[in-house]
């Protein structure tokens, strides 16, 4: 393997100009444009910027984006394996529908998104208002947030661990109900162990999406100080107020941290891969 | 060109052509050189004449011009949030006038948004040519970068704000909380919606005439002043980023007891909403809100606009312009249509930013900046 | 991010004997969590989308979105998307050759700034284009000496959209072409075939499927986008509006019909989209299960 691989350098044309355009156009639309941000946090001296980027209302709005985030995330690691799961093994009517439902908050503005389960979440919509009486607020609370959250990252966890389900419902599991273990332990010690890795990659992309999301919190949050202010729409306050050091600031730490869990799920990645093929 | 690129358009989603690899790439080519002229005539279009002597490119209606009808002529009015109706309604009547004073055909369009958005839109290179935001302080930091004047507020009469307005109180019909002045706000049970000061023009009035009313009930005091403050937001339940944002929180989602809004918003909710379900109330003091307007210098000299975006800010002043202001709840200066529009309004006692704040620029320092007392009442001891 | 796009084909479960399959009632209690949750979630916003849009009327739907301005907004949304997904899918095409068909060092680190655009805030998205051509940014005196305008006009925001929409072709491309691995081509060389002949009789043949669906998902994200080319617009009614930040407006002025009609346009879009997707699977599974026999 390692071999061909080698020689197909020698082998294959078109390094240098895929190489070259890919580089090429990395750094025109990405590289150079996020640059942009630290050149011009730059201009700020260590203190000022520490000072900006630790401010108790910026703290607070990173807490309420990673928290809320990470809740959604969670949420949908549980229920979009269960989605995944009920798709790939059973039949029921409408499965087809359910399935392209999946890729709809994918493809929806995120705007239309925010103000139409503002609609149905607030107190007096369709849901919220049976849930208003027991005392639960979900629009204009972190929950409302956390709803959003959910919304937008569903497909990634249904979509990464849909294939693998499907893969394994051929194989590993034919061969452990023929050593004849039972449903509960091939669940836990066969399909699960497979599964993690994918589940670990669909939430660390619902997370990443999750922490930077903007269009469809914003109606659906409340904005208040401290409470339920986001981080992405502090830049926005930010800028607002034609303080552009403090929004490019904020949005460095956020970069770097987007960064950082990016290439965190690209090393699951690759350990992942590169268990199966050891096995 | 247009047409070219609906055609390659169709050609993206007709399955065919995305089969066939090599039309693909072609494909590719041709919206790659299209889009490279689009970028070009867009640049004209909104470019106008490059460089050069531009006070002399054009003179419309002086001396031998009058044979041939002069050019037709784009304005760009960047504006805020609740005086889209106003613009729609005053821009025909504007360009009706135009026409036949020059013979000129004025096209004007329109941009809204949060206030300091808008302004932001500006200082990064939105060509407006007129700017007609909620308050000075935006127009100021437009004159930083050296795009206005800093003269501007002397440009035009009344402190260059051509109409005015003010902050009310909306409550829900037959108003059950029994709101009648400032300091109802205040009471734990009340549930008050504004948007937030800090992205909001209109917020920062509700807030200044908050801050006005408790100054005046506490001799002046400025830590009961904070106090009051502090007690109204601590009511807020949602703090929306603009005017309209806040209305659609209270009128369709049907959350807190009481509105904080421009009057014209106000009364126009009224007419959306229906007349039924809200009533005005007017407290006993309130703030004299004027939204400015100014000429873009900097665009207008580029572009050899400035007679036309001239005469279409002073068109605010005339008697037809001040009507359409009073049509849509604004307060005319023009006396003699306030008086036709002055059943509209309570009269009410009113502070006004230069005389009771010390104009914007101290008064955003003071209360809206980073550690201003706004952000007191959220974070205690910043 | 490997595998979010890559085709997942939701074939009929195999068939099992019986008693290997988790009792009747558990299934269905299954099922009808997963279908409730999808309910709550996903459906009923959709669902409201569309009712709103009909509460005055279909005149009043179709008056909103035959009105001028939404057709200008649906014209530019369009443009973007026509400009910035053939630019996305070159680039997808170069990168996924380069990444899968050689070693070099550094490629993980590779794969992770091309996935960067993906986890960036579109906020931050849109504020890294005004900060470089923005009339305060780094190019922008140079650029308005040359009268040459870039944010809030057609550039912006189609580098706005090129932005979010950068990662989708090439996330699909790498892990399909990976698998397949360099033998083909190698193959093909050592028969004698040159670069492009190699990619077109080859390669494309192998990916055509991928590819496409890698474009569409591309497409929806870039009609879709909202956050990055709000910033960068300038929202001039008819002029610099694309169809998302026009559904705002509107829902600003009010006019909640209207807007929820715009938004529901955007929604047969995505659907449309979403049925192209449908039928791609449908077709390359077809193919697939024909070679297998």
């Amino acid at each position: 393997m390692k071999g061909s691989k080698r020689k197909s350098r020698r082998v294959l044309p078109g390094f240098g100009l895929s190489m070259g355009f890919t580089i090429f156009y990395l750094g025109l639309l990405v590289l150079i444009p996020l640059s942009a941000v630290f050149i011009k946090t730059s201009g700020l001296s260590w203190g000022e910027f520490w000072e900006t980027v630790t401010a108790p209302r910026v703290l607070a709005s990173y807490k309420i984006s990673f928290l809320t985030a990470f809740f959604a995330a969670l949420v949908n690691l549980v229920f979009g394996l269960l989605v995944a799961w009920v798709l790939v093994r059973y039949q029921f009517p409408g499965k087809r529908l359910v399935d392209s439902l999946v890729d709809l908050p994918f493809a929806l503005p995120t705007a239309v998104a925010g103000i139409a389960l503002t609609a149905i979440y607030a107190p007096n919509g369709w849901i919220g208002k049976f849930l208003e009486p027991l005392g639960i607020k979900v629009a204009f609370s972190p929950i409302g947030i956390t709803i959003a959250l959910i919304f937008i990252g569903l497909p990634f966890v249904v979509r990464t661990v849909q294939p693998v389900l499907q893969d394994l419902e051929k194989d590993t599991e034919e061969a452990a109900a023929m050593l004849g273990a039972y449903r509960a332990r091939t669940f836990r010690s066969v399909i699960l162990p497979e599964l993690i890795p994918p589940l670990l990659t669909g939430f660390a992309m619902a997370f990443a999406r999750g922490i930077g999301e903007y269009g469809s919190v914003v109606f659906i949050s409340g904005n208040m100080p401290m409470k339920t202010e986001i981080a992405p729409l502090l830049i926005m306050t930010k800028l607002e107020q034609y303080d552009y050091m403090g929004a490019t600031a904020i949005a460095a730490v956020m970069l770097v941290l987007s960064f950082l869990l990016l290439l965190l799920i690209n090393y699951l990645q690759w350990r992942a891969g590169r268990r199966v093929i050891a096995e | 060109m247009r047409q070219d690129l609906l055609k390659t358009l169709r050609g993206v989603f007709t399955m065919k052509t995305m089969i066939s690899a090599r039309l693909t790439l072609l494909l590719l080519a041709v919206v790659l050189v299209v889009s490279a002229c689009g970028g070009g005539g867009g640049n004209t279009e909104t470019g106008g004449t490059s460089g050069g002597n531009t006070e002399t490119t054009t003179t419309p209606n002086n001396g031998e011009a009058k044979t041939d009808p002069p050019k037709p002529v784009e304005l760009l009015n960047v504006s805020y949030d609740p005086t889209r109706e106003l613009y729609v309604e005053f821009n025909e009547a504007f360009a009706k006038h135009w026409k036949e004073e020059t013979g000129q055909t004025v096209t004007i369009n329109q941009s809204h948004g949060g206030s300091g958005k808008q302004g932001r839109s500006v200082i990064d290179g939105l060509k407006a040519d007129v700017v007609t935001l909620a308050l000075g302080y935006d127009i100021d930091a437009i004159t930083e970068p050296g795009l206005i004047e800093p003269d501007w507020q002397s440009q035009f009469e009344n402190n260059s704000s051509p109409y005015t307005s003010t902050i009310v109180f909306l409550v829900r019909s037959g108003n059950p909380k029994g709101i009648k002045d400032w300091d109802d706000l205040i009471k734990p049970d009340v549930e008050v919606i504004t948007p937030n000061p800090k992205t909001s023009g209109g917020a920062r009035w509700n807030y200044l005439a908050a801050w006005g009313y408790a100054l005046k009930h506490n001799n002046n005091d400025e830590a009961k002043a904070e106090e009051f403050v502090s007690a109204l937001f601590k009511n807020v339940p949602v703090l929306d980023s603009g005017a309209r944002g806040s209305t659609t929180t209270f009128v369709e989602r049907k959350i807190g007891d009481v509105l904080l809004a421009w009057e014209n918003e106000a009364l126009l909710s009224l007419d959306e909403f229906g007349e039924g379900e809200f009533e005005i109330v007017t407290p006993s003091l309130s703030i004299l809100a004027e939204p400015p307007v100014a000429i873009v210098d900097k665009v207008v000299d580029d572009r050899g606009t400035r007679e036309v975006a001239e005469a279409y800010l002073q068109y605010l002043y005339t008697e037809e312009g001040q009507d359409i202001a009073g049509k849509h709840y604004y307060r005319p200066t023009l006396p003699a249509i306030a008086e036709k529009y002055k059943d509209q309004y309570e009269q009410i006692e009113l502070l006004t930013i230069n005389d009771d704040f010390g104009g914007w620029q101290t008064a955003q320092e003071k209360h809206f900046s980073d550690g201003g007392t706004f952000d007191k009442i959220y974070i205690p001891g910043s | 991010m490997a595998g979010v796009v890559t085709a997942h084909l939701s074939r009929d479960p195999e068939l099992r004997p019986r008693h290997r399959n988790e009792p009747r009632w558990v299934q269905w209690l299954l099922i009808g969590l997963a279908l409730l949750f999808m309910l709550l979630i996903v459906a009923l916003p959709l669902v409201s989308i569309f009712i709103e849009a009909f509460k005055r009327g279909v005149d009043v739907y179709v008056a909103s979105i035959t009105e001028s301005d939404a057709l200008s907004a649906l014209r530019l949304t369009l443009l973007a998307a026509v400009i910035s997904v053939p630019i996305n899918t070159l680039f997808g095409i170069a990168a996924a050759w380069a990444i899968s068909k050689f070693r070099f060092r550094g490629k993980q680190f590779l794969v992770t700034l091309i996935d960067l655009p993906f986890a960036v805030s579109p906020v931050i998205a849109g504020l890294i284009f005004v900060l470089l051509f923005g009339a305060q940014g780094f190019f922008g005196p140079w650029l308005d000496d040359r009268n040459i305008q870039i944010i809030f006009a057609l550039p912006g925001i189609v580098l706005a959209t090129a932005f979010v929409t950068f990662p989708f072709v090439a996330r699909e491309l790498i892990p399909l072409m990976q698998a397949q691995g360099p033998h083909e081509e190698e193959a093909a060389v050592t028969l004698g075939a040159k670069g492009w002949q190699i990619f077109w009789r080859v390669t494309l043949p192998n990916i055509k499927w991928g590819l496409l669906y890698g474009m569409i998902l591309c497409n929806a994200r870039a009609m879709g986008e909202f956050g990055a080319v709000s910033v960068v617009s300038g929202h001039i009614r008819g002029q610099t509006n694309t169809l998302p930040l026009h559904v705002e407006i509107l829902y600003n002025e009010y006019q909640f019909s209207a807007s929820f009609a715009v938004a529901s346009l955007l929604v047969l879009l995505a659907v449309f989209t979403l049925i192209m997707k449908s039928f791609i699977e449908w077709k390359s599974h077809r193919e697939t299960a024909k070679e297998a026999h």
